[in-house]
């Protein structure tokens, strides 16, 4: 572990055992987050690239399980904490945005309260007053009127929600924001105006985030690194300006020719045969192998090695 | 207001043609919900199909777009304005009439989890109009369901098999199906994609391409992006709060869109390029309900280059460039 990583997670596995079987949602992932960084995570729905954002905070729904690994958070191994440190971990260390900002927030309480109570459990010691005195600077940074405080979620706008929730996100001070899908639920011009805060604040505050999405737009626009998850696994990561230039992995070339271009008259768009895979009973080699258009002998067999490849880690056959 | 320029050139070609349609719905609001409020959810819209069009009608949540597919198929109330479909009128139709728009006119819908019975075979849920609308009977119900199940794509072994047991890419090509069996003249496709990922998407497009040329299909393709619009139409209607503000061919549009709205809309993109950093023209403030809306254009309150007319005046939708198919509705619109 290198000085500026923050985060590192090593071979990690997760699953979830059910009755037909047990899936293999995040299957031997590794990756670093270096400190100060957006770490752009993308994939399709069932990649297990939000299984991997949960289980950062050890929020995974039951049956899903750690099974193996470790995650490092500025060297404590988040997988063997106990409740109580969890409790003091999460929120503080690691926060966590959600796609649904109407269902992260409690209708029943004005939001100001809700951040008095964020802030309170965390900080027994703080008064009421002077946790919403924080709240109201907070708001400001968010370009939020602090008198908002006194409203109920219902009388905002969804991506007035989604700015309260950055706002609760980071009014501990985390080491480390964790957005999951943060925009999905907006329409293109407010989730334009949420990247440009969410980019203000970034600078403003030093943030270190990992932004987990399947809109390949944004992450273009807001990461600095991206990885790339296909069926539980890592199949390439490396600098943002690369993989969208140069993608070298098959699944992310192809990933990034379905994308109906809004530059380009584009006379049909490329696609990739078949369906994900069955995370019950995934292939025997390489798990893009069955829709791979370049696939080997050796791919159906054996699972690829990570192929460094001038600062890219791919995995692989094609680079072996 | 003009004459939209389609009706001197092409007279009365258009398969459907819609002239000043309102839908209004009647809400009650406030605490003690005494206040009689009006949602304009499609307020004085103009809108000319010809047939083999691939109408691209784009716009953000709640501007009204997905009702104006349903008022088509006589599933949301015109309060007001004339919709007609080969030049009949279609509002109000009842009986007999309704049940054979419901043949011409197909809609799919966004959730595919939604719109296909879990518990019927596919062959169930595909062959039951043919049964309805007595178009075949017996063993060619059978026939024409496989026909259509291998045009988009399943073989026979899926023929028994129940909705649930299929993901959201494969239930959208067995909606597609269901639709196409009755040789429908017009699709209206709302958000049919925006449930699924790039990779199915991706396939589901080219898929509806494809059968819009071998049929000769006309769709109304709803959608909120501008990516998939281009891809797919020949044709562009943008849509803010209930209102048509610019209308024009998808290249034409593309190359030069007159409406500040569109333009913001264009811009608000995140590129795939991140050499091009988001330079987008970012807009203060929430999109505005359709409850009472402003007098004048609609995008006044939130235009960046708004003046005092367009706070008072709503401008009409019409020819303000070069191109005469192409309609702005816009007192001071880009020109170039």
């Amino acid at each position: 572990m290198t000085e500026d990583t923050i985060l590192e997670i090593k071979n990690l596995h997760v699953r979830f055992p059910i009755h037909i079987g047990t899936v293999r949602a995040v299957d031997d992932v590794s990756l670093a987050i270096r400190r100060g960084e957006v770490m752009g995570l993308v994939g399709e729905s069932g990649c297990g690239k939000s299984t991997l954002g949960f289980s950062i905070l050890r929020l995974l729904r039951p049956p899903g399980e750690i099974a193996a690994g470790k995650i490092l958070y500025n060297g404590r191994d988040v997988v063997t904490m106990s409740e109580r440190e969890l409790l003091a971990f999460r929120g503080r260390q690691v926060s966590m945005i959600f796609q649904d900002p109407l269902t992260s927030l409690n209708p029943l309480f004005r939001v100001g309260d809700q951040f008095v109570e964020a802030i309170r459990t965390h900080e027994p010691r703080v008064k009421p007053k002077e946790a919403w005195a924080r709240a109201e600077k907070t708001l400001q940074h968010l370009g939020i009127a602090p008198e908002r405080l006194a409203e109920y979620p219902h009388q905002m706008s969804g991506g007035m929600r989604q700015r309260i929730m950055i706002g609760m996100g980071l009014v501990l001070h985390p080491g480390l924001l964790i957005a999951d899908e943060p925009t999905t639920a907006l329409d293109v011009i407010v989730e334009a105006q949420f990247l440009d805060l969410l980019n203000r604040l970034r600078e403003q505050f030093n943030l270190t985030i990992l932004l987990i999405s399947h809109n390949l737009g944004i992450v273009a626009q807001m990461a600095d690194r991206v990885t790339v998850m296909y069926g539980g696994r890592i199949v390439e990561s490396g600098p943002a300006l690369a993989v969208f230039d140069n993608p070298r992995h098959p699944y992310t070339q192809g990933l990034l020719a379905s994308i109906p271009n809004i530059k380009l008259d584009q006379p049909e768009l490329k696609t990739m045969p078949g369906a994900p895979p069955d995370l019950v009973a995934p292939p025997p080699g390489c798990v893009f192998a069955p829709r791979c258009p370049q696939v080997m002998e050796k791919c159906r067999e054996k699972r690829p090695l990570e192929f460094n490849l001038s600062g890219m880690r791919v995995a692989c056959w094609l680079y072996a | 207001m003009n004459v939209p320029p389609h009706e001197t050139t092409v007279q009365s070609g258009a398969l459907l043609r819609i002239r000043d349609l309102h839908v209004h719905f009647h809400i009650k609001e406030g605490v003690l919900r005494q206040h009689q409020a009006t949602v304009k959810a499609v307020n004085a819209l103009n809108l000319d199909l010809f047939p083999g069009d691939v109408f691209g009608l784009v716009g953000e949540s709640g501007c009204g777009k997905t009702t104006l597919g349903r008022a088509v198929v006589g599933l949301a109330p015109v309060t007001a304005g004339e919709i007609r479909f080969k030049g009949r009128s279609i509002v109000g139709l009842e009986g007999r009439a309704a049940f054979e728009r419901a043949r011409a006119i197909q809609l799919i819908f966004q959730d595919p989890y939604a719109s296909l019975h879990p518990r019927k075979t596919v062959c169930d849920l595909v062959g039951l109009g043919l049964k309805l609308h007595h178009l075949a009977e017996g063993y060619e119900i059978d026939e024409r369901v496989l026909a259509m199940l291998e045009r988009v794509g399943f073989s026979i072994d899926h023929m028994y098999r129940y909705a649930h047991e299929f993901s959201g890419g494969q239930r959208q090509r067995i909606a597609l199906a269901r639709a196409l069996v009755l040789h429908p003249e017009l699709i209206i496709l709302d958000e049919p994609t925006s449930a699924l990922d790039v990779s199915v998407q991706a396939q589901i497009l080219n898929l509806l391409k494809e059968l819009q040329r071998e049929f000769n299909l006309t769709y109304l393709f709803i959608s909120h992006d501008l990516g998939v619009v281009r891809y797919m139409s020949n044709r562009i209607g943008v849509m803010y709060l209930g209102s048509m503000v610019e209308t024009g061919a998808t290249a034409d549009i593309f190359r030069q869109c007159q409406h500040p709205y569109t333009r913001v809309l264009l811009s608000s993109l995140p590129s795939l390029d991140p050499d091009a950093p988001h330079r987008g023209i970012l807009l203060e403030g929430d999109p505005p309900t359709p409850v009472d809306p402003p007098p004048g254009c609609p995008f006044a309150p939130r235009c960046p280059e708004a003046r005092d007319r367009c706070h008072v005046d709503k401008p009409a939708l019409e020819q303000r460039g070069d191109t005469p198919t192409h309609l702005t509705a816009c007192h001071f619109p880009h020109l170039a």
